[in-house]
């Protein structure tokens, strides 16, 4: 690290404490402000633009810099962003919404603290739904950090609808059975019984004590399954091991990188809905009326994949500009 | 025997889970049920050796002062903060009244895993969308067709699975919409292509698990 880069991270620091500290209370810049603001940052990707054809190139710096405004700058602006429903997400909804109060609904938690900014907005409105809609819950993770996923997200869910829980019940409409090793073994051993796999919640209370787990034997006794995932094991290990085997009916929310992955189990009717990356946690906050942080969350990434593809234009006239120079 | 005895439970724990798939009924499937909690109980040991063995190495390079002594000395502190206090919550939740879990919300496990764990790691994610940009304005280039149709399909998928897509479509005609096109590459061409690589690693895997149960490959016993 030389002097310069220690230089650039104090005053990253010192204007962040500065911001902190100026303004305690969120900023948010009027619609104008917001439309002056959009039209600036276009400008300037113009003029870059027109100086790369002109021979001029940007350092990769400036790439770095741009993605920045344009991942930060929507959490201040107003203005909002139709946000369509795509019949992946619709048909998860929808099987959903067939499940009758009471049901019982294994939510499988397969991701990790990195994954969670893509997928913890996801967990939450899902939490958020099930609970209103009075699901009885079962919590799991073949990822050791899943559990504790889950459990930030029921906080969360209990944050933003205070009066879940008083209404909620640990052990009668939610129950958390922890983290068990053994990847797609987990999943086929559960099909002949969840307790040789989880004989205790994580408070280690014995299962047959638990009420939410009262008859429930098998995925025979499951009514639906959710797979919250972001790699192996995961959604596809979920498919293979429990609903071709055992006939289990399942959605999933995946991050963006891997959802391509599950199309053919989607198309083949082995997974009944899916929910990819950030768009897939605002379509279903939409759906379920439950505005929050996918629907905030999505206007940044729009800026920012506008912003790449406005860089991948003029990245292609700096390589046409030099293939012609050469000829 | 060092060969053989492997080679044998191979056989047998291959021929079990494989006729368990199809006869799901006793002897196999009790079988199967034994294998699968053995596995579990030897992924959680594996998991201990993973732990321990990062420990090892981040020791042995801070005592013999090799490379990166600070990483190696951040490893080891974490790896004992975080240890302990999984083992304090733990245990002090166990005789607690109501009892808790060292995963539960004002444990000092919990600080440490949402504001220091979650956050750093987060932070380390994130930085890929800057790489993810530079690289594309690097390397995504219109070179030869294909490259071209690569270009253009990650474009609609870019621009369609955002709203800002349908922000700058939405008004026209559901055929010239940017969401739709996207959807229409996810559904189509994408799924094709998975389904192509699927089947080609299926088969592949279908043959290598034979060869293996059978004895024909043995290089994960090392050696030839």
């Amino acid at each position: 690290m030389n002097i310069k880069e220690v230089i650039a991270v104090i005053l990253i620091i010192a204007f962040f404490l500065c911001a902190y500290f100026l303004f305690p209370k969120p900023v948010e810049f009027s619609q104008t402000v917001s439309i002056i603001l959009t039209i600036l940052l276009a400008l300037t990707l113009l003029v870059i633009g027109v100086m790369t054809f002109m021979g001029r190139y940007i350092e990769r710096r400036v790439v770095f810099l741009f993605v920045g405004i344009a991942l930060t700058l929507p959490f201040f602006m107003q203005f909002d962003l139709p946000v369509p429903i795509s019949p992946e997400v619709q048909a998860a909804y929808d099987e959903l919404e067939k499940l009758p109060e009471g049901s019982k609904v294994l939510a499988a938690f397969d991701y990790d603290p990195p994954s969670a900014p893509e997928l913890q907005p996801m967990a939450v409105a899902f939490m958020k739904y099930a609970f209103q809609r009075g699901l009885k819950i079962i919590i799991m993770g073949l990822w050791p950090q899943g559990p504790q996923q889950a459990d930030q997200a029921i906080q969360t869910a209990f944050e933003v609808i205070p009066e879940l829980e008083d209404k909620i019940k640990y052990g009668r409409d939610y129950v958390n059975l922890g983290f068990q090793s053994g990847n797609e073994f987990v999943i086929l051993r559960m099909g002949e019984s969840f307790k040789a796999m989880f004989p205790t919640d994580i408070y280690n209370t014995p299962y047959d004590s638990i009420p939410i787990l009262k008859n429930v034997k098998n995925y025979s006794n499951i009514d639906y399954c959710f797979n919250f995932s972001a790699g192996k094991p995961g959604t596809v290990e979920w498919v293979q091991g429990a609903v071709d085997r055992f006939n289990l009916k399942m959605s999933a929310g995946n991050t963006a990188v891997q959802a391509p992955m599950a199309y053919p189990y989607l198309q083949a009717g082995q997974l009944d809905g899916l929910m990819g990356g950030m768009a897939g946690g605002a379509e279903f906050e939409k759906l379920t009326e439950h505005y929050d942080k996918a629907t905030v969350f999505i206007k940044s990434q729009s800026f920012a994949h506008a912003v790449v593809i406005v860089f991948i234009i003029i990245g292609n006239v700096a390589f046409f500009r030099g293939r012609r120079r050469k000829k | 025997m060092r060969r053989e005895i492997p080679m044998a439970i191979t056989f047998i724990v291959g021929f079990v889970f494989l006729f368990a798939y199809f006869i799901p009924h006793p002897p196999f499937n009790e079988f199967e049920n034994t294998f699968n909690d053995s596995f579990s109980i030897i992924a959680a040991f594996a998991i201990w050796l993973g732990a321990l063995n990062l420990i090892k190495i981040s020791l042995v390079k801070i005592f013999k002062k090799k490379s990166d002594v600070l990483h190696s000395s951040f490893i080891v502190i974490s790896f004992l903060v975080i240890v302990f206090f999984g083992f304090y919550d733990g245990i002090r939740g166990l005789y607690a009244d109501p009892v808790f879990s060292f995963r539960d919300q004002g444990t000092g496990f919990n600080w440490l895993y949402e504001y220091v764990y979650s956050s750093l790691s987060a932070t380390m994610f994130a930085l890929l969308a800057f790489f993810v940009a530079s690289a594309s304005y690097r390397a995504f280039r219109a070179r030869n067709l294909e490259a071209t149709i690569l270009l253009i399909a990650g474009i609609l998928v870019m621009l369609g699975r955002v709203p800002i897509g349908d922000l700058m479509t939405g008004w026209l005609p559901d055929a010239f919409q940017i969401s739709n096109w996207a959807n229409w590459i996810m559904n189509i061409p994408n799924t094709a292509g998975q389904r192509a690589i699927m089947i080609g690693i299926a088969l592949g895997l279908v043959s290598t698990s034979l060869r293996i149960i059978l004895g024909l490959e043995r290089a994960y016993l090392g050696g030839d």
